[in-house]
């Protein structure tokens, strides 16, 4: 305690207590304004010499400033962009950028050290001026309050003034009515449960829209399939791909996992799954044909297709949903029905 | 064989065009015997018929890929069978060097291949004896001269998930990845597509007709002939990548120039 700095005192009470550890130490005497410090010369304040060294270098900034802007100009030309030929554009972007890019640095940096420097560089003390006004002004603007209310009897025509705050309430209503007309008129978690499949659409190619025979997927293969009729929509074509998209596969039978009720969802090893991730709806198509693993590339969910893609690895918490599909008396893949939940990442009506 | 052929027929001909065919086909047949002999002590001309062909096949088959796949190539423990594969696979299995593989792993990778174009195509045949499988291609489905916009359409749909969109490659689950796709041989891609070897799904002729195989192969040259325009694409690996470099480079250089505004002057 001895030690203690002269400027603080120890809170009365805890002086007698040695063992509590809480002693807060607070200043008796105020902080004392250090003052500011000593004005500090630079180089070029005490040398000439060393003045107009600082000197010729902003003017040698200035000049490469200038030498980069005509630079960039001519780069322009001298690089010109030619149709259909990418190396072009590559010379031009990056020797305009290049160049342009010392035009405008050199100027910026010469100003700065123009300024850091050269310019008057003492120290000097600005007062901020009173946030309140002088009692002359605060007591005309109460005046012109009190004479604006008076002239036109705001407070004493009350029926005027309160149809008046009426009106003002009633004005935005209109904007309302047609504002709420920019959310969706539709009720978009019924568009979420539900996608282009139907009963009889016939699986197609992506993006081509040629619809696949069961033959033509050979075990191993794996298709980007889209609903036969998307690539001819006219609207919303983005959106309906967004959740029809499917991952057709053919694995061995062997090596197929399936579950009583879904054994009528697949065709000879032919299995569809949706493509669009159960976490956050990213496209799960990096398939590994021997492991039969399909992994999400955004956050890393890997699906296992063999046990109906169960989740192996990563944040999603559901299995890709699966679309029940057979053929056609034509020997085409079509879907049986519509998928039997919602396709991908949770949402708040979904709750899970 | 290919000059005697020539100098039959320059009878009818100038008489020194027999001679120039004769020393054209001597540079070629001594050109082509330089190439393929290169580190191989027992290369020979490549053999005349077919049957001689599957019999250097069977040769090299015996001596290089018999102790895993075994003397049939029925395939054994250490590695599938080769019955039913085709010529195209073993085009490209060991026209990449993943076979032989170095050591076994979750995946072969590419290196530069033990066995000269006459031994592998010698091995193809061998193996296509054995059983039906795909077979090479008409060199005209990977001429790369497609619709690389149509190619770039298909190759975002069916390839870029694992291989890049810029076919820079991706990493897959549990150390296996999808290769790089720059400067690649057209056969080699056109032989991937095909088989679908190791982790890749098979993309068969009624998936992507061949004429669509050429046009992602077009696709492919064309990224491979022109530069980003962009500038540096730093791999084009995506936010890896630029996100290290931003936050590195770019961040790095705005605190520099704050200490260097902020700081007094000397």
């Amino acid at each position: 305690m001895a030690d203690k700095p002269p400027s603080t005192d120890l809170v009365a009470g805890s002086s007698q207590d040695d063992n509590d550890p809480g002693t807060a130490v607070v200043p008796s005497e105020g902080l004392t304004n250090p003052g500011l410090p000593p004005e500090h010369l630079r180089v070029t304040d005490l040398d000439p010499k060393e003045e107009k060294k600082a000197e010729r270098r902003i003017a040698f900034f200035f000049t490469l400033s200038i030498v980069g802007s005509v630079g960039a100009a001519m780069a322009y030309v001298v690089f010109p962009i030619i149709p259909g030929d990418m190396q072009s554009v590559r010379f031009n972007n990056m020797f305009v950028g290049l160049f342009a890019a010392v035009g405008l640095l050199g100027v910026g940096i010469g100003a700065v050290h123009w300024a850091k420097s050269l310019m008057h560089g003492h120290e000097l003390v600005e007062e901020r001026h009173p946030t309140r006004g002088t009692e002359e002004s605060r007591s005309a603007a109460i005046e012109t309050f009190a004479q604006a209310n008076k002239e036109s009897g705001f407070t004493r025509r009350s029926l005027v003034r309160n149809t008046l705050i009426g009106a003002m309430i009633a004005t935005p209503v209109p904007a309302v009515v047609l504002f709420r007309d920019l959310a969706p008129s539709y009720d978009p978690v019924k568009l979420l449960k539900q996608t282009m499949w139907a009963e009889g659409v016939r699986l197609a190619k992506d993006p081509s829209g040629i619809p696949i025979k069961a033959s033509e997927v050979t075990i191993g293969s794996a298709f980007q399939v889209i609903p036969e009729g998307l690539a001819e929509l006219e609207y919303h074509r983005i959106e309906e791909k967004a959740k029809a998209a499917v991952l057709l596969m053919r694995l061995p039978i062997d090596e197929l996992n399936v579950s009583p009720e879904r054994e009528t969802w697949s065709y000879q090893g032919i299995v569809a799954y949706s493509k669009i991730c159960t976490h956050v709806g990213c496209p799960v198509a990096l398939y590994e044909q021997q492991t039969h693993h399909l992994l999400c590339p955004c956050h890393q969910s890997a699906f296992n297709v063999s046990n109906e893609c169960e989740v192996i690895f990563g944040p999603a918490a559901r299995p890709l949903p699966q679309l029940p599909i057979t053929i056609d008396d034509e020997g085409y893949l079509v879907a049986q029905s519509d998928f039997t939940e919602p396709v991908g990442p949770s949402f708040w009506e979904r709750r899970r | 064989m290919t000059s005697s052929k020539a100098n039959r027929r320059s009878g009818r001909r100038h008489p020194m065009m027999g001679v120039l065919l004769l020393v054209i086909g001597l540079f070629a047949t001594g050109g082509v015997y330089a190439a393929t002999s290169a580190g191989i002590a027992h290369a020979d001309t490549p053999p005349e018929s077919t049957l001689a062909l599957v019999d250097e096949g069977e040769r090299l088959f015996m001596a290089n890929c018999a102790s895993c796949h075994g003397l049939n190539g029925e395939g054994a423990q250490s590695g599938p069978t080769v019955i039913g594969v085709g010529a195209l696979s073993v085009d490209f299995q060991v026209g990449t060097g993943r076979m032989p593989m170095a050591a076994s792993g979750p995946q072969a990778a590419k290196k530069p291949a033990q066995f000269t174009q006459p031994q592998i195509d010698a091995l193809g045949a061998w193996v296509a004896s054995l059983a039906p499988g795909p077979g090479l291609p008409d060199p005209a489905y990977y001429a790369a001269d497609g619709d690389v916009a149509n190619g770039a359409e298909l190759f975002r749909v069916n390839c870029a998930m694992c291989h890049n969109v810029a076919g820079a490659g991706g990493a897959l689950t549990e150390g296996k990845y999808a290769p790089h796709l720059r400067d690649l041989e057209p056969i080699h891609v056109y032989g991937a597509m095909v088989t679908g070897p190791q982790s890749m799904p098979v993309f068969n002729d009624m998936n992507l007709s061949p004429e669509e195989k050429n046009d992602v192969i077009s696709y492919l040259n064309y990224m491979d002939e022109n530069p980003s325009v962009g500038g540096f694409s730093l791999g084009s690996l995506g936010p890896v990548s630029e996100g290290l470099f931003i936050w590195i480079i770019g961040l790095g250089g705005l605190i520099a120039v704050a200490i260097w505004l902020t700081a007094r002057s000397n």
